[in-house]
């Protein structure tokens, strides 16, 4: 490996402990419960298009369908947690495996579908979910099910006085994707990934197992996915089918990583830290009028982004680094 | 029903199947040519059948429109072109769901007294709604349309042969972006139909796109990528496999057939039915 690479590698994590920290001391400046949940929010998707980023940025395997992913982690710690009193955190854990075992077996039929057939296949195969899931009476079906306040503690990740400690948590959340993205991209995992997107013959040819190769990219993705789950749903301590596995959420997911560069270690924290706040801040200043004007605005700034930075916001940073960032 | 899913789907089975370009707001062209036809009924009292020529060339237009001010561009990307497709075309169904709120306001409306609502016709002792009946009609109307348009005319070769290979059409003196903006024009302008015909006996409000889009997708990927025959076969099998399902599950679940479907069929034939790509 040479040595440029090693030392951008080394530099990236540098910066990321450093953004890592401020980020950690953020509490003691910002008091507003608003801005607070608005950086939770960021953080959380920041982490999820990362997970996202793994299997279709990195693996080149779109997912229109990772909401499925995220639900199952939501419902699997909310059903333990309601239904058999199993702790939030058993829960997590519980749904992240059950997930990355979901993904593998949807895997093993759907990576033989290539393009437009493969991604359609994702949106439906989470749409089939939402549907199950909206009729499942146990399940809460349509009402979903909120979560019984419990008192506030870390045993039962439950607080209802403060919402530092899921700002803490969606922060080691976050970083712990990133830091997966990161050791992954220089492991045998990451570049084998690059082949199977660039040219899966010539990667097949190579002796990389192309088949292998997606079913531990969708694992991983799905586990982190699911993980951000459980927490949005402890989070909110309320969740439905529709705002836990709805197709929205799906375009939500891989919206930040889209904009901020598709398959790149930065794109996501970036797409997020930009698209999130912009989201919220739109939606309260003038979306209160219920007239649709948050809309317009939103989505004309996703065209804008999508057509002027094809490669995403992370290439405005990569004049120098052109070169290394494209491998 | 399987028809109307077919004629929702003929618009896009031109602009993803036979361009191969992504359109996510294929939904919201269906919402806004609704609304013209509510509109063009609730100003000037033109009944819906009357109007869909209309609204179909209006579509015509913004499709072609659309095409020239956004989709072009984003076709040009030298990455990711198939991410920007998507999120160039979501962004716009964002956008559009957003005017109609704005300027329509979220309210569910409906056309009242049509020549065609309500009534039912018999035949052979079955009753069947006219709507219906006379939205399936124009549906094999236009199947056969284009299908003899992407086969039989010049336009429809230098469609296909622009796809295929952009810089050689160039060569031989065809406009790419001409040719494509008539594309879009067309798909937009036979999903006005559908509109049209829909507005009859569905309410209409500005999400109405969303749940008709994600079938609409199926519908075309089902028959196969490239294939007219192929998303006019899907959407009749769409329209059957709702109806079976309906009778074995709850309403509710009728789309997991449809879904299932599909997935079943591409695990078997990765390409769709009748798909070439």
């Amino acid at each position: 490996m040479d040595k440029a690479f090693a030392a951008r590698r080394r530099r990236d994590l540098i910066i990321a402990a450093v953004l890592a920290g401020l980020a950690a001391l953020a509490p003691l400046l910002i008091k507003d419960v608003y801005v607070q949940n608005i950086l939770i929010l960021t953080l959380m998707y920041a982490a999820l298009s990362q997970s996202w980023n793994i299997l279709s940025g990195y693996c080149g395997q779109i997912s229109l369908g990772h909401a499925l992913y995220f639900g199952i982690g939501a419902y699997t710690t909310e059903l333990l947690f309601t239904k058999f009193g199993v702790l939030p955190w058993f829960g997590m854990l519980a749904g992240g495996v059950i997930a990355a075992i979901i993904a593998m077996g949807l895997g093993y039929p759907f990576f033989r579908l290539r393009g437009h057939y493969f991604v359609i296949a994702t949106i439906v195969i989470a749409e089939i979910g939402l549907l199950l899931f909206q009729n499942w009476e146990w399940a809460g079906a349509a009402m979903g099910i909120t979560v019984p306040v419990r008192g506030d503690s870390w045993l039962k990740f439950q607080f209802m006085r403060s919402k530092l400690p899921y700002f803490y948590f969606a922060l080691v959340l976050c970083s712990l994707a990133w830091f997966v993205t990161w050791w992954l991209e220089d492991s045998k995992w990451g570049f084998w990934w690059r082949a199977v997107k660039d040219n899966p013959e010539a990667a097949e040819s190579l002796g990389v197992v192309v088949f292998n190769s997606k079913m531990g990219a969708a694992a991983v993705s799905a586990f982190l996915v699911a993980i951000g789950g459980a927490f949005y749903a402890q989070f909110l301590a309320y969740i439905d089918p529709e705002s836990v596995m709805g197709f929205q959420f799906s375009l939500l997911m891989a919206l930040p990583a889209v904009l901020g560069g598709i398959g790149t270690l930065w794109g996501p924290v970036l797409g997020a830290a930009i698209l999130i706040p912009m989201t919220e801040l739109t939606r309260s200043y003038i979306g209160g009028s219920g007239r649709g004007v948050d809309l317009i605005v939103y989505g004309a700034l996703i065209v804008a982004i999508s057509l002027a930075l094809p490669r995403g916001l992370v290439s405005l940073f990569s004049r120098s680094k052109a070169k290394g960032a494209t491998r | 029903m399987g028809l109307l899913y077919g004629l929702i789907a003929v618009g896009l089975a031109l602009i993803f199947g036979l361009m191969d370009v992504t359109n996510f707001a294929h939904g919201e062209f269906l919402m806004i040519a609704m609304y013209l036809s509510f509109f063009l009924f609730a100003f000037f009292a033109i009944d819906p059948l009357l109007s869909a020529p209309l609204v179909a060339a209006a579509m015509f237009v913004f499709g072609a429109v659309v095409y020239l001010l956004l989709v072009r561009f984003a076709m040009r990307a030298k990455a990711n072109a198939g991410m920007v497709q998507i999120f160039t075309t979501f962004g716009l169904a964002i956008v559009m769901r957003g005017l109609a709120q704005y300027f329509f306001t979220p309210d569910y409306r409906s056309i009242p007294q049509s020549w065609l609502g309500g009534k039912t016709i018999s035949v052979a002792g079955i009753f069947l709604p006219e709507p219906q009946l006379v939205g399936a009609l124009v549906s094999i109307a236009a199947f056969a349309g284009l299908y003899l348009f992407v086969h039989r005319t010049d336009f429809g070769r230098a469609l296909e042969a622009t796809r295929e290979d952009p810089g050689a059409v160039a060569l031989v003196g065809i406009d790419k972006n001409r040719v494509f903006a008539f594309g879009w024009g067309l798909g937009a302008a036979l999903v006005g139909l559908a509109g049209a015909i829909m507005a009859v006996f569905f309410y209409i409000y500005p999400d109405v796109g969303a749940s008709f889009a994600l079938i609409a997708y199926v519908t075309v990927a089902l028959g196969g990528f490239g294939s007219v025959f192929g998303a006019f076969a899907g959407g009749i099998i769409v329209g059957l496999v709702e109806a079976v399902t309906a009778l074995v599950l709850p309403p509710s679940l009728k789309s997991v057939g449809i879904y299932a479907v599909y997935l079943l069929v591409v695990f078997i034939r990765p390409r769709g039915l009748f798909g070439s790509m």
